[in-house]
């Protein structure tokens, strides 16, 4: 009997995690039908038949609107995602590894401040930026969307966690000992042994700079330089009213767009768990 | 640590101290017309104006009635999924986790280009199934508008914090757990009994947190807007707002003072996070 009601429950328990599954994955699903279908055939709306399937037209439609622009737009994401990630690793590892090893006045109440930092959405402070931009002549400039990606305050908080973790106070000690000035100490032997840390925060900036919408959209006004998804998004609004066979060239976009990140969250799990773990724990 | 502090000032304390100070002014063509505009100080005025502006003030009861959907249902199916996954009963977890997070990594804003298709009827299979099932989606009505749009983001955030909480409950001493079901507690009673109250402290900084971006919500009415004009408009949520004041009125002073009362709005909630969270953390 109680064998029973076990099997039962643990068919019901993976039961609601597939309803689940299907829900998470049915938008996914219907992305990869769409990039297959003709622009007739998504907007007949039977996309879950496999009739009129033309995948590489789309891409070659892709490739071939707008002179190619998608690909410069991809170039950018890459640009401001990858300079931004590289910096903001460095600089959070910097100031985190700066909190952990050394006493300041104020310390505390800086500290303080970060965590402030963390909670405040980018959006919120997106709209002045763009005030000051526009003052400073920044605007529509690649700056604009790049520097205001190189400050994560979470990743100077995953930067002290994983300080605490991984640099023993010995080493530093030691090092000084040596005669090594502070830059030294921190280049040799701090920053190598929070590569792990810097990778897990390079991961996030860049993910969250690639996901990244409200910012380039207020901030640029030359299509020259936005990034993959607000090009998309401006084709997108385009083609409800002009053309609608633009929606399969959106369809494509977006796959590339989601693709490697999806890839990279896929493979490099260890980083990811591991900061949101310590998210969720601190 | 201070290049952080150089690029931290330059992107968040400068910015807001300018808005402030626009906030605080208004640019008036001087009296005959010509000879530029001036800045005339007119203290609070800008935020009496938004304040009194009732299309901007809606736009908050329309976000509260989005977070109002939104935020209860994201939490209980995020708790309720990670003691599933918690449990002796579930198979595969990690593989199961994995695949709930992934939406949280795809750009807002294509996931609600991608769901504004799903929602289009003749090309929506979504729609198709809810017809028929008797039920007559139109998009135009609040009633079907506001949870369309919080299943964007019920969609994308749910697995995110389905892995948040599956780590605070793998943080659980597993001799508690053990020890109730040595007394004989079933895994529900174990789930409910146990496991729940020792989440709620990462489960109410969750909610905090989500309630904080619900303030700020833009994607997902800016792009299904088009398709459900009659309930959506430019100006739905308080970002859109201050979006149409800044680039379609140039009136940046408006926009100043609306982007300084809604990070003014935000701080608060914050502060109530973390007494909250200091509180519950301290009981546990």
């Amino acid at each position: 009997m109680r064998t029973t009601s076990r099997f039962t429950s643990k068919a019901v328990v993976n039961g609601v995690l597939v309803v689940g599954l299907l829900y998470t994955l049915l938008p996914m699903v219907f992305l990869v039908l769409a990039v297959c279908k003709t622009p007739g055939g998504i907007l007949s709306g039977d996309v879950f038949s496999l009739r009129e399937l033309d995948p590489l037209g789309n891409l070659r439609a892709l490739i071939h609107e707008d002179g190619g622009i998608y690909f410069r737009w991809y170039l950018n994401s890459i640009l401001y995602a990858g300079v931004g990630a590289l910096v903001a690793g460095i600089v959070c590892a910097a100031a985190g590894y700066a909190f952990d090893k050394y006493d300041f006045p104020g310390k505390e109440r800086l500290y303080a401040l970060v965590l402030v930092g963390v909670l405040i959405p980018g959006t919120a402070t997106a709209l002045p930026l763009y005030l000051i931009a526009s003052k400073i002549h920044l605007v529509n400039t690649v700056w604009a969307v790049l520097i205001p990606g190189f400050v994560s305050p979470f990743g100077v908080f995953l930067a002290r966690v994983f300080s605490q973790a991984y640099v023993p106070g010995e080493v530093i000690e030691a090092a000084r000992m040596d005669g090594a000035g502070d830059v030294r100490t921190f280049w040799r032997i701090g920053l190598p042994l929070l590569k792990p840390g810097v990778a897990t925060i390079m991961l996030f900036t860049f993910a969250g700079i690639w996901q990244g919408f409200y910012l380039p959209y207020i901030m640029l006004s030359d299509e020259k330089l936005y990034p993959a998804s607000l090009g998309l998004y401006i084709w997108n609004a385009q083609s409800s009213t002009e053309d609608p066979a633009m929606a399969s060239v959106v369809f494509v976009g977006s796959a590339i767009v989601i693709l490697p990140v999806v890839a990279a969250f896929i493979s490099l799990q260890r980083y990811w768990r591991a900061g949101l773990t310590s998210g969720a724990v601190k | 640590m201070s290049p952080f502090f150089v690029l931290f000032t330059a992107v968040t304390l400068i910015p807001v101290g300018y808005a402030v100070y626009l906030s605080l002014y208004r640019t008036e063509a001087s009296g005959l017309g010509f000879g530029g505009a001036v800045d005339v100080f007119v203290g609070l005025g800008n935020y009496t104006r938004t304040l009194g502006d009732a299309v901007f003030r809606s736009g908050f009861a329309h976000v509260a009635e989005y977070g109002i959907v939104y935020v209860p249902v994201m939490l209980i199916a995020a708790v309720a999924a990670a003691l599933l996954l918690d449990s002796a009963l579930a198979k595969a977890s990690r593989f199961f986790q994995l695949v709930f997070f992934l939406p949280s990594q795809v750009p807002g804003i294509l996931a609600a280009i991608i769901w504004l298709y799903l929602y289009t009827p003749h090309v929506s299979p979504v729609v198709q199934w809810l017809t028929d099932l008797g039920a007559t989606p139109n998009l135009n009505h609040p009633a079907w508008s506001v949870p369309a749009m919080a299943n964007v983001a019920v969609w994308q955030f749910t697995g995110y914090n389905i892995v948040i909480f599956y780590a605070a409950l793998k943080a659980v001493p597993r001799e508690v757990i053990e020890a109730a079901v040595v007394d004989g507690a079933g895994e529900w009673r174990t789930a409910v009994g146990i496991k729940l109250p020792l989440i709620g402290p990462a489960a109410s900084l969750a909610g905090m947190m989500t309630l904080v971006g619900v303030l700020q919500l833009f994607n997902e009415p800016l792009v299904l807007g088009s398709i459900a004009p009659g309930s959506i408009s430019a100006v739905w949520s308080p970002n859109l707002y201050l979006y149409n004041a800044a680039f379609t009125d140039n009136d940046y002073a408006a926009a100043a003072a609306g982007s300084i009362l809604l990070a003014l709005l935000s701080g608060v909630l914050s502060f109530v996070v973390i007494r909250l969270t200091r509180r519950w953390r301290d009981l546990a």
